[in-house]
């Protein structure tokens, strides 16, 4: 399997706060990464670092051999890595349908002139985001379907605004797909459906996928190697058996011994 | 209703689907004139289009009266304004306080290259044209520095260069270049620049205002037409999203700064097209033209209408003009005061019942008021109520003083004060209140508001806004927006 992103040493401090620090890790094609942590852990910004929101300070971010350093935001996401968010971000005034046609965008063409002439070139670009729109929303089967497209995202319960967050992301066409957190809040019958939807994701959807995860239950059911971060630095990879034993991890989620006792 | 779709042992979106649609349900309007609703939201935008251009087309024929068909120009040239306007505020969301620099900067750019002041006399295509592209450039220019900032700096930013405008057009008339002699005229100072040419195309001049009426209708057309093209496209949709949340805008492939400087030039290029008309229409430009007033109606009638809806900005527009037109004239204004009045108690106070009895009460309370005040003092009720049609009808009900001035001052206070305490009770106490509160309005207008047009004007329009926004915070066609849920 070949390396599809690869971080070497990457660092960010936030003021005299080190958030990541010298961290090293990679994503092979076709794996399913978890990245766990207590709050406070780095794992955030570690999307926010990978999708060109912050820069790092020392480090390099490949893609496919390619660095993503200095990219924009919007041409990262357009060479091909794709992020939900913890704290929802959907447009939440627009239709469901136009959250994921408007991501879009990155893989449409047609300028303002075309647009306004509706040459047939452009028109036949809005019927091909159009049908990508409801193939990526019939993905979550009838939750995002039919009468659903044409109302406001606000009007979603929060777990179906995770769902199409998901669409969402996966309408930019990426290859790698970052998830930040895609079962939090959410009951445990639907923790159970995300669960298998990544997996979906995979097989169907062809992504490698790097995702973020409190719940253990999903982490476990979904990962290839659990990656365990703690004060930015990474304390321990593995299989999830491994991980979830490691003394060091258990150490940063529920505190030494010897600080219980003190 | 039918089966509802889903796996047998999956959540049935049913319930869902009904909770979901119960906008829908309780919008159903009742009533005789339900079908006329239905058919009018069933209507593709291209017949809207049609049909308000064909009617204001028009005008010229219903009415021959010039003031008549300039109040139409005008009020297409505001429609135009505020669809430009939309585009910057209400689709990509930028608050942008220089919009009316475009406007100015496109009626003197026109005004300079189709006039005397510099002997030019360009053809008007051309002139247009240039405006069009300098304009747009103008708006990238004034863009670049500001793309990275977001609401109050931008709002502060946009303002400066709004305020920069109307200073340099006030002072460009003594401007001392290297190559010249002596200081230069270019925009005509306080003056302005007067003698431009009338807009010709192939050989046809447009001399009449009933032309231009045809002529703006027909720009509007296009800019209409164009703009839901826009809207209903990636980039479009690519300023709601930005709109909305600018990262995750970003983030989802989308250039966020490329995006909103195109929102920059469209506005701009908008407001430069609409002031060559205006500048051919009145065959002059002045700075107090473009100043803050102007940037303020267009504001009011983009949020009054509903920012971000095209058939919105335009209705706003055509409510604000028209009502300020029409307010010019006191026996107007005070038809449009009083029916605006009983319009509001018709349609704000239930039941019937308690509606009459105010009714009731307000006449009496007038009638006993005034035969207090003029058992009191003669001098309160012998003054003259300003001309006009009803005036009659009033007499022996609104107190009228022959000095008006001091004590219409003092109840204008005083309807502050009752305005205020309405807000606060509850209840009957709200409804006994409402009847004097009512007169002590009718008193005010007759005596104050009605001899001072100018002043009136835009109190009755802030007033309007203040009613209006707290009952339709969204703007008359504007869908409810949620910021967070």
């Amino acid at each position: 399997m070949s390396r599809i992103l690869e971080l070497k040493g990457i660092s960010k401090a936030f003021g005299g706060l080190q958030v990541i620090d010298g961290l090293d890790l990679h994503v092979d094609e076709g794996e399913i990464v978890s990245v766990i942590g207590p709050n406070g852990a780095g794992k955030t910004t570690l999307f926010n670092l990978i999708t060109g929101v912050y820069q790092p300070d020392r480090g390099d971010i490949l893609l496919e051999g390619e660095s993503l350093l200095g990219l924009l935001p919007h041409k990262i996401t357009q060479r091909g890595v794709a992020r939900t968010f913890q704290t929802l971000r959907l447009f939440l005034n627009m239709t469901v349908k136009e959250n994921v046609m408007a991501a879009a965008y990155g893989r449409t063409r047609a300028g303002v002139v075309r647009s306004i002439l509706r040459t047939p070139g452009m028109r036949r670009e809005e019927r091909e985001i159009s049908a990508l729109a409801e193939e990526k929303l019939a993905f979550f089967g009838q939750r995002l379907m039919g009468y659903r497209w044409n109302q406001p995202a606000y009007s979603l319960s929060y777990a179906n605004r995770r769902r199409l967050e998901i669409a969402r992301a996966t309408a930019t066409g990426p290859r790698v797909l970052l998830l930040d957190e895609p079962a939090a809040g959410m009951n445990p019958k639907e923790t159970y459906e995300i669960t298998e939807l990544i997996a979906q994701l995979r097989t169907e959807g062809g992504y490698t996928i790097l995702v973020i995860e409190h719940d253990m239950h999903v982490v476990e059911g979904i990962s290839d190697r659990v990656v365990a971060l703690d004060h930015g630095i990474k304390i321990a990879e593995g299989t999830f058996e491994a991980v979830a034993t490691d003394p060091r991890v258990v150490e940063a989620y529920l505190g030494t011994k010897a600080a219980a006792t003190k | 209703m039918s089966e509802v779709e889903g796996t047998p042992e999956g959540p049935k979106i049913g319930v869902d689907e009904w909770v979901a649609r119960s906008e829908e349900r309780s919008g159903v309007r009742g009533g005789r004139l339900a079908p006329l609703y239905a058919r009018a939201e069933r209507l593709p935008w291209w017949a809207l289009l049609a049909a308000a251009v064909g009617v204001s087309a028009l005008v010229p024929f219903i009415s021959s009266s010039d003031y008549v068909i300039r109040v139409a120009v005008n009020t297409v040239l505001f429609a135009l304004l505020a669809l430009g306007l939309n585009v910057v505020v209400g689709w990509a969301g930028l608050l942008d306080l220089g919009f009316v620099a475009f406007y100015g900067f496109g009626a003197y750019l026109y005004a300079l290259l189709s006039s005397s002041q510099f002997d030019l006399h360009f053809p008007a295509l051309l002139s247009v044209s240039i405006v069009i592209v300098s304009s747009a450039l103008l708006g990238l220019l004034l863009g670049l520095p500001s793309r990275r900032l977001v609401g109050d700096y931008l709002a502060i930013v946009t303002l400066f260069f709004a305020q920069i405008y109307v200073v340099l057009a006030t002072n460009a008339d003594r401007i001392t270049l290297p190559w010249n002699d002596g200081p230069t005229d270019i925009s005509g100072g306080p003056n302005g620049i007067t003698d431009i040419d009338p807009i010709s195309i192939l050989g046809y001049e447009f001399g009449s205002t009933r032309s231009y009426l045809w002529l703006s209708l027909g720009v509007f057309a296009v800019v209409v037409v164009a703009l839901q093209f826009i809207n209903h496209s990636r980039t479009g949709r690519a300023w709601r999203a930005l709109r909305e949340d600018s990262l995750a805008a970003e983030l989802m492939s989308m250039p966020v700064n490329r995006l909103k400087l195109l929102a920059f030039m469209f506005g701009a290029a908008t407001a430069g097209l609409t002031g060559t008309i205006f500048a051919s229409v009145q065959l002059g430009v002045f700075p107090q033209n473009f100043d803050l007033p102007l940037l303020i109606t267009v504001y009011a009638m983009v949020i009054l209408g509903g920012a971000g809806s095209i058939p919105g900005v335009v209705i706003g527009a055509i409510t604000i003009n028209v009502s300020l037109e029409l307010l010019r004239e006191p026996a107007n204004a005070r038809l449009l005061f009083y029916v605006a009045i009983g319009l509001g108690l018709v349609t704000l106070v239930r039941p019937w019942r308690k509606l009459a009895a105010i009714c009731v009460g307000l006449v009496a309370f007038g009638i006993v008021a005034y035969q207090l005040a003029e058992w009191l003092r003669p001098a309160w009720v012998s003054g003259t109520i300003e001309g006009g049609r009803f005036a009659g009808l009033l007499d022996g009900w609104v107190i009228h003083p022959v000095d008006s001035t001091h004590l219409g001052n003092a109840g204008f206070i005083l309807l502050i004060v009752a305005v205020l305490a309405l807000t606060e009770l509850r209840g009957i106490w709200r409804s006994i209140l409402l009847v004097p509160t009512l007169y002590l309005a009718a008193f005010v207008w007759e005596n104050r508001l009605v001899v001072e047009p100018s002043v009136t004007r835009i109190l009755l329009l802030g007033a309007l806004l203040v009613v209006l926004m707290s009952w339709r915070p969204q703007g008359l066609l504007g869908t409810s927006r949620v910021e967070i849920v």
